[in-house]
């Protein structure tokens, strides 16, 4: 790597300078690397070594824990429930990122069809939704779903439906849904604002060069724009599985307002539940680090593709 | 990252690619032309973009406008679509409310955390991405593949052992050990944003100043730290989003009702409150949104552009 470097480097920006002496790089990274060492690669460590050991209250408060190899991956492992909660984060991830692309496209199609005063107007729009702090968002939509005063309730009574009183959050598949309108209503703009963006680099051009071809509108949808914006599109895609897989904000607090917490856990709010609220670190740690193998898989897409676009 | 290109394109005359008015529709991006050029067509994008625009804006309207009404006009069997008799007692309710939950409190726990967070953050992120550009050294790519790599590490998952390290050293429901697991979150995107800003100025400047007698550290202070400076606000504004509005690593380190952040006091609240009082839980979040809309709306256009940084190929 050293030689690659330096037959390279008359071409790179920063080889002007003089060779400096190796500590000084060094010396800047230095304090970045401690924090993140110290907060982020020794946790990783003892997440994975608190997993091969029997760690409970017990050892919180000193016992020496007892290695007991993959014993608590085999738990959870064998435990249907795990399996249960990890099909419900998958499905539910599935749906999310499916609506939130589609109408983030959607949305971003639009967009390019609008004068500027209406497309300055939606943009603020989505601007706003985009910059609640989840936790507001949540309790703004947990406020309009409300059983006895919320204005969804009200909505569809006076459309018609009964839905006086009706409580969303108790029945599992309406609790997700609710989860799902919160999401994909923040994800959206997103989605939207990098696809326009994208969009809007696609040459007229060879739009032109099409059209005089021949090609017609949906042919040159297909074969040109979609060409053209294909890399962000799969980026984006890729972001969107990693945050809605590890959804837990919106879950976990959707569930106080009313939610039945075995019938709704995703697998962050699952790995709260075993290894904070009940104590039993070592299974928490086994289930967290499956999570993070789960993520790491999909990030290391997400890597790649930056890496193809970036030079180093 | 759509807008120098306009510009440059606006100076360039015409040439023999593009001939006047054909120039013209060749810079409109590619799907502007094909709608909207019947009446009908019009319409139909129109309403399109209203039916979006309320959907985005009616839950923020309708925070706003429930926080406004007194408590007796939102418990109604008919919602009130404006704040008739307006009043601000909601939001003096909520702040001055010495109840089992305490907003100052929260509030000011939340500006300790959110100010040192960015502060440290940029410190750190500025060296390191100095580094990163300025230098070649072994392990620098590495370097960066680890920092792409560890901003997916979900924090759900790493709060079980953040939080036996903290409690460990006594950090727990300290603004301090918050501070720092914050800062420790947000760095790999911060040192990847500002890396990609510095590796904007071009070194030549440096040099120049070095010519003229500046050491190294001068040349950065004199020349390129002033032209980073617009990526430091934005890099420094997400630091400041990410810390404002964090929830999961708050609510396990800090649990004392008097060390909450606003997220979690926003849930404590809102858990005891809920159906009684929602005209104060909206006072409540409606102040808790006010200053990240504000810093939102000041650096939206670099937002979406740094998160897929290197998507687009200007």
């Amino acid at each position: 790597m050293a030689t690659a470097t330096r037959v390279e480097a008359p071409h790179r920006p920063g080889a002007r300078f003089p060779r400096p002496s190796p500590p000084l790089p060094l010396l800047l990274l230095a304090p970045a690397s401690v924090v993140l060492l110290v907060l982020t690669g020794y946790p990783l460590i003892k997440l994975v070594i608190t997993s091969t050991q029997k760690y409970g209250r017990a050892q919180v408060f000193g016992q020496p824990p007892e290695f007991v190899g993959l014993d608590n991956y085999r738990q959870v492992l064998t435990d249907s429930y795990f399996w249960t909660v990890l099909g419900r984060s998958i499905a539910f991830c599935a749906v999310n990122v499916l609506l939130t692309m589609a109408l983030g496209t959607l949305v971003a199609l639009l967009l390019t069809h609008l004068g500027r005063a209406m497309r300055l107007t939606v943009t603020v729009g989505l601007l706003f939704a985009w910059a609640m702090p989840p936790l507001a968002a949540i309790v703004i939509w947990g406020w309009m779903f409300d059983t006895q005063y919320g204005v969804v309730n009200w909505l569809l009574t006076n459309v018609g439906l009964d839905y006086q009183g009706h409580s969303w959050l108790i029945n599992p598949v309406s609790f997700f849904a609710v989860a799902t309108v919160i999401i994909v209503w923040q994800s959206v703009p997103f989605v939207a604002f990098t696809l326009y963006a994208a969009l809007s680099q696609v040459p007229g051009d060879v739009m032109e060069a099409a059209e005089i071809d021949g090609a017609n509108g949906r042919q040159r949808f297909r074969h040109i724009t979609i060409a053209f914006i294909r890399p962000v599109l799969l980026l984006v895609t890729v972001l969107q599985v990693i945050w809605d897989l590890r959804v837990f904000t919106q879950i976990f607090a959707l569930q106080d307002q009313g939610g039945i917490t075995a019938k709704t856990a995703t697998i962050g709010v699952y790995i709260y539940q075993v290894g904070i609220a009940q104590g039993r670190f070592d299974m928490g740690s086994a289930i967290a680090v499956l999570m993070v193998v789960i993520m790491l898989v999909a990030s290391g897409f997400y890597v790649r593709q930056i890496l193809k676009q970036e030079e180093l | 990252m759509t807008a120098p290109t306009t510009t440059v394109a606006d100076l360039v005359p015409a040439g023999p690619r593009r001939s006047g008015a054909a120039g013209r529709t060749a810079r409109t991006p590619a799907g502007r032309r094909r709608g909207g050029r019947t009446l009908a067509g019009r319409l139909v994008v129109n309403a399109a973009a209203v039916v979006v625009f309320a959907a985005s804006m009616f839950p923020v309207y309708w925070m706003v406008t429930t926080s406004l009404l007194p408590n007796r006009l939102v418990r109604r069997p008919d919602p009130l679509f404006v704040p008739v008799e307006p009043t601000l007692s909601n939001y003096h309710r909520v702040i001055v409310d010495e109840s089992q939950f305490p907003f100052l409190d929260a509030l000011r726990n939340s500006l300790a955390v959110t100010l040192l967070t960015v502060v440290g953050a940029l410190l750190l992120a500025l060296l390191a991405a100095l580094a990163l550009t300025r230098y070649r050294f072994r392990g620098r790519r590495w370097f960066i593949l680890v920092i792409l790599a560890v901003q997916m590490l979900p924090g759900e998952a790493m709060i079980l052992s953040i939080y036996h390290l903290l409690d460990g050293w006594d950090l727990t429901n300290t603004i301090i050990g918050l501070t720092i697991v914050y800062i420790a979150a947000v760095l790999p995107f911060t040192i990847w944003t500002l890396r990609g800003f510095i590796a904007g100025v071009p070194v030549e400047l440096e040099e120049a100043a070095m010519v003229d007698g500046c050491s190294r550290f001068s040349a950065y202070r004199r020349v390129t730290f002033p032209l980073v400076a617009p990526g430091l606000v934005a890099t420094g504004v997400f630091a400041f989003i990410q810390a404002w509005n964090e929830f999961v690593t708050a609510l396990v380190l800090m649990n004392r009702p008097e060390n909450l952040t606003l997220p979690v006091w926003l849930r404590s609240f809102n858990k005891v409150n809920a159906g009684t009082d929602w005209a104060g839980i909206m006072a409540g979040s409606t102040l808790m949104t006010i200053p990240v809309v504000i810093f939102f709306l000041a650096v939206q256009s670099r937002m979406s552009a740094g998160i897929v940084q290197g998507a687009v190929k200007g």
